[in-house]
């Protein structure tokens, strides 16, 4: 299963970033594997719909799930109609995120932010 | 003669200043701009109404004809395309109507269909012609709808343009039109702040400004110490006073209700329009 994660840095100590959609990297982790690559997201420059541009790039690595602590609506609808589905993330430990995911311990994220956060007019 | 009346934050007195500059000018069109809000009509309570849509093209897509080549979604700046799966999304709130996508698109699957985001409300008043813009709840730019008002203007009538608050793209939009801009300040600190705001971007604009001091006080005005210090004309005054702020909590028009008022609001006009044509 290959799990996705936005992150602050490129490491697996690194902290998981509290946005999804404008977070500087992902880690894409296979659990069978047990390996994990990390890709740099382009969407934080966004002029908007980052969250929408970010949530392609987790469908294109062809994630299976998304661990994030928040995930704005536009983003959701594009991941679930995608097939991923998404859990919320608990402390920022990326290890141990991943170890409650793969023993289940992780619950589906509900509260999904509602409209967009770009600039009006 | 096209006159914009803005100020940098809300509750300053915009809608005071504009409704009353069009009320004593007579025949002439007061353009309510603030589409998120608009309120003049409340004053004016226009007759003989009409109201038409305001719509943005917005792209739909084919899914027969589309392949999935994804040149739409890589060129749109606004993320609101995305490949999902095996059909593409359209999300038509993001969407700015540059129409790109259906340009780009080499399998022709794109094409445009018309959204409504508002609506023009078109009356008149004692002689004033009332245009005010309503932007749907929840819809991102109001910059389509204070076009099409613009696009109702003739050229032999003075016009007042409320203005949104703020300084962003929208307040950008409508300044672009006018000839004079008439800043309206508050006598706090906030207020100046955002009165700055507003007085650097007629600047940068190129427009020639000056400041209405609004609800004034006998002790020092912040907004007229920086008027002073950056040399913008101060070209009205205002009193904090009880009567006019009851007349305008009943959204009574001040200079068709009291002669102080039609006085103050007539002398400000011919300042204006003396200004205005430089």
């Amino acid at each position: 299963m290959r799990v996705a994660m936005p992150i602050e840095g490129q490491s697996l100590e690194s902290a998981i970033c509290q946005s999804f959609g404008r977070s500087p990297y992902y880690l894409f982790y296979d659990t069978e594997e047990s390996f994990g690559d990390y890709k740099e997201n382009s969407a934080p420059a966004s002029l908007g719909g980052a969250g929408i541009k970010a949530a392609q790039l987790i469908l294109d690595e062809k994630a299976d799930v998304l661990l994030t602590p928040r995930c704005g609506e536009n983003a959701a609808q594009v991941l679930r109609e995608g097939g991923v589905r998404i859990y919320k993330t608990e402390g920022d430990s990326v290890r141990s995120n991943l170890e409650a995911f793969k023993a289940g311990r992780l619950e589906e994220l509900r509260e999904i932010q509602p409209g967009r956060h770009d600039h009006r007019g | 003669m096209k006159i914009a009346v803005l100020s940098g934050k809300g509750g300053t007195g915009k809608t005071l200043v504009s409704v009353n500059l069009a009320a004593a000018a007579g025949d002439s069109v007061y353009v309510d701009c603030d589409v998120e809000e608009p309120n003049g009509r409340l004053f004016f309570k226009p007759e003989n109404l009409k109201t038409w849509s305001v719509s943005v093209p917005v792209p739909q897509v084919d899914p027969d004809k589309c392949t999935g080549c994804r040149v739409c979604v890589e060129f749109c700046k606004y993320n609101a395309l995305a490949w999902v799966g095996d059909r593409l999304k359209i999300f038509s709130d993001l969407c700015h109507s540059c129409g790109g996508c259906s340009i780009l698109c080499p399998e022709g699957a794109l094409t445009e269909e018309e959204r409504e985001i508002g609506r023009i409300e078109g009356g008149s008043s004692r002689g004033v012609k009332v245009l005010t813009g309503v932007l749907n709840p929840g819809e991102a730019s109001g910059i389509p709808i204070i076009q099409e008002l613009f696009k109702e203007l003739k050229e032999n009538q003075p016009v007042f343009i409320d203005c949104p608050p703020g300084s962003a793209c929208i307040v950008m939009e409508t300044v672009s039109v006018a000839d004079y801009c008439v800043l309206v300040a508050e006598p706090t600190v906030f207020g100046v702040h955002n009165l700055g705001m507003v007085w650097e971007l007629t600047r940068v604009l190129g427009k020639p400004s000056g400041v209405v001091l609004n609800k004034t006080l006998a002790e020092d005005n912040p907004a007229e110490a920086f008027c002073r210090e950056k040399g913008i004309p101060i070209i009205g005054r205002i009193s904090f006073e009880q009567e006019l702020g009851l007349l305008n909590s009943e959204a009574r028009v001040a200079a068709w209700e009291a002669d102080k008022y039609r006085e103050l609001f007539s002398h400000l006009l011919r300042r204006v329009t003396k200004e205005a044509k430089g």
